[in-house]
């Protein structure tokens, strides 16, 4: 058995240290707040809490919130409370110790909602266009700090033409009928609750038959748009899809990604579809390089997604499936991505061509989580997509 | 305090064994009047849980089964309208009107209780089962967290009833669908897994006491080996309980003595087309001769 951690004489005791350990548990990843080390002191009132092993089963059932976090909790448990003796400072990590420990889930969420519409460098207009064109082979890294003028790969026009397009697909995806039943005025089914009512005041002769059905119910467009160096050409007609896809309604949501994720709702959002451009060039700072497609909807699924995604959302991942990931990264993000509920539609430039097979390991360990796959190379191809949406 | 060792000892008696896991979960549930989330795959006695539970605190059991598209006049209270119309009919037939009627018309005997209300106007506290609620919607899962956090519900035409007592709320998910972080943060949450080779005998020796300890010895670890396989759907222990009994239906007294019996009662266990073709008979009968 290992040796319990020591504490240091200064600690202020148990409570403490129940509440330093919940904040060592938040600062790997589990979500608690102050409610949980209120529960987890009571849950310790009702057992043996000198007990090691039914201290750890206790605080596991109170701390732990899915099965992964369950299965993680032995190995917090353990370097907290069994630190083979050695002395543990301060029971309550202070702020700063804490930032730096949580580098890996929180910061990283944090990362991408902090790039929201911020703009980092003002725009010097010239963006890509500096380079020499010699056309020299430099190795490339894995992030590329080159600077892409979307202003070049998307002209408002575009945005004019894709905006109608994206209105009549969302319109196609959107048509989802509910299954709960609402007051209307032309219905299948008679609103008993309604009738009662209104009979009442015709002396409890039902003379008015108000009616309900099932309303529609409007589907969530999510898109997660690949800007990496082998997508570069299919930028303009991509980006401009989502422009139009994002203007088109309110609740449509879009992140860009190649080894980072960039959300860019908000930049597209501006009134004016000029400046929209310019804060996505902003944006988009060091584009164009490798991709990460598994680690980005990774970070994707244990971030954003907890807020944007639902059963009613659609998610259109727009990609060419060539990712430097190890594909069960991918596949094991889509597992989770499917698990919230939502239908996920893979469009790929590449599908478009002929004799094109997903063979690529991150594709084909996709493929089996898509609810559709399609080719997308042209607006046009996009338009003609309506209808397989509808049938989704 | 071994309170939770009681508890686990007379879920035994009851027939069921419970995981150290799974009764500390249960127990703190119980002291702090939490609710307790149970997940895990389908056919893992999470359901039971409840069951027992019921029987152990000799309690009422309410059960209700979530599916898409369940709503508040499903789950928790909707007037009896045939009735209430009935009821106006007849008033005024007799002359009676205005708010006499009115009064009548919604009060509580025309009130059809569903598991919800149900459950919190007990006066002994019931054990309230809410089965699979990974399949109700959304919408759903916010109005349960407020009934699941004050145990109030208010009724327009009546006033909010709070409860008299508070149900024992046992829920189950098989992860059909993400649950709201914050209806996880309510809840004492217990995963539970596939039983270990012990206690899964354990709970084939408690459920059919007449099977011989060599044959479902040899059960155990023929499901155990089979659950190693790559499957669709891994057999749970509601499906290891039915093999028993399929084998001891067909008067099998070892595993490895007829393969076509072994094969025809491989249909409690295996539940798809592509687990069926999988499992040949040569491979059961491998899988059997080294459970042997």
């Amino acid at each position: 058995m290992s040796r319990v951690t020591r504490f240091a004489a200064r600690d202020p005791g148990p409570a403490a240290r129940v509440a330093g350990f919940i904040a060592h548990l938040r600062g790997n990843g589990l979500r608690l707040g102050v409610g949980e080390t209120e529960t987890a002191l009571a849950a310790l009132t009702h057992i043996t809490a000198c007990d090691a092993d039914e201290t750890r089963r206790a605080l596991k059932s109170v701390c732990a919130g899915n099965a992964e976090e369950s299965a993680r909790f032995d190995d917090l448990f353990d370097s907290y409370w069994l630190n083979a003796g050695r002395v543990r400072e301060r029971s309550a990590p202070d702020r700063h110790k804490n930032a730096d420990h949580s580098r890996n889930t929180r910061a990283a969420i944090g990362e991408s909602s902090s790039a929201r519409g911020q703009i980092h460098a003002p725009d010097d207009g010239a963006g890509a266009a500096n380079g020499d064109g010699t056309g020299q082979l430099i190795a490339s890294r894995s992030t590329s700090l080159m600077q892409h003028d979307m202003r070049k790969l998307v002209s408002p026009q575009d945005i004019a033409q894709a905006e109608s397009i994206a209105r009549r697909l969302a319109q196609a995806i959107a048509d989802r009928r509910s299954r709960r039943r609402r007051a209307a005025r032309r219905g299948d089914r008679l609103h008993f609750r309604r009738l009662i009512r209104q009979s009442l005041s015709t002396g409890g002769e039902p003379l008015r038959l108000p009616r309900k059905r099932r309303p529609d119910r409007t589907a969530r467009i999510t898109a997660l748009c690949d800007v990496s160096g082998s997508m570069t050409i299919y930028a303009r007609i991509f980006l401009a899809f989502l422009a139009g896809l994002i203007r088109a309604d309110d609740a449509t949501e879009a992140w860009l990604f190649q080894t980072r994720l960039v959300h860019i709702s908000d930049a597209l959002r501006d009134p004016d579809p000029l400046r929209a451009l310019n804060r996505l060039t902003l944006l988009a700072e060091g584009f164009g390089g490798g991709s990460k497609i598994g680690a980005s909807l990774d970070r994707f699924v244990r971030g954003p997604a907890r807020q944007s995604v639902n059963s009613r959302s659609v998610v259109l991942i727009l990609s060419d499936g060539y990712d430097t990931d190890p594909p069960e990264i991918l596949a094991d993000a889509l597992v989770r991505l499917h698990r919230r509920g939502c239908r996920i539609v893979w469009l790929n430039p590449l599908k478009g061509w002929k004799d094109y097979a997903p063979i690529t390991a991150a594709m084909a360990a996709a493929l089996p989580h898509l609810d559709l796959f399609a080719a997308a190379t042209t607006l046009a191809d996009l338009a003609a997509l309506a209808p397989e949406l509808e049938h989704l | 305090m071994q309170g939770w060792r009681d508890l686990q000892r007379g879920m035994a008696e009851h027939g069921y064994i419970a995981g150290d896991d799974l009764a500390m979960a249960l127990h703190i549930a119980l002291s702090l009047e939490r609710p307790l989330l149970l997940e895990g795959a389908a056919g893992v006695g999470k359901t039971e849980v409840a069951r027992v539970l019921a029987a152990l605190k000799s309690a009422r059991l309410i059960r209700l089964q979530c599916y898409e598209g369940l709503d508040a006049a499903q789950a928790i209270y909707e007037w009896n309208y045939p009735r209430q119309l009935l009821a106006i009919r007849a008033a005024a037939e007799g002359g009676e009107t205005g708010p006499g009627v009115e009064a009548r018309i919604f009060s509580d005997e025309y009130l059809l209780e569903r598991p919800l209300l149900q459950a919190i106007r007990q006066t002994e506290p019931p054990v309230l089962l809410i089965d699979e609620i990974d399949r109700a919607d959304e919408e759903f899962e916010a109005y349960l967290l407020e009934i699941l956090s004050d145990f109030q519900i208010s009724i327009p035409e009546l006033g909010t009833i709070t409860a008299t007592t508070r149900p024992m709320v046992i829920l189950t998910a098989n992860g059909t669908r993400d649950l709201s972080d914050a209806l996880r943060r309510r809840c004492i949450y217990a995963h539970v897994d596939y039983p270990e080779r012990d206690a899964e005998l354990a709970i084939l020796h408690a459920r059919a006491a007449q099977i011989e300890t060599q044959l479902a010895r040899q059960i155990i670890a023929f499901v155990q080996a089979l659950r190693r396989e790559d499957l669709e759907k891994t057999p749970g222990i509601a499906e290891t309980l039915d093999f028993a009994a399929a084998l001891a239906g067909l008067g099998i007294n070892d595993l490895t003595d007829d393969p076509t019996a072994l094969q025809a009662a491989l249909a409690t266990l295996l539940k798809t087309q592509t687990d069926r073709a999988n499992i040949t008979t040569e491979v059961a009968q491998r899988l059997a001769g080294r459970a042997a």
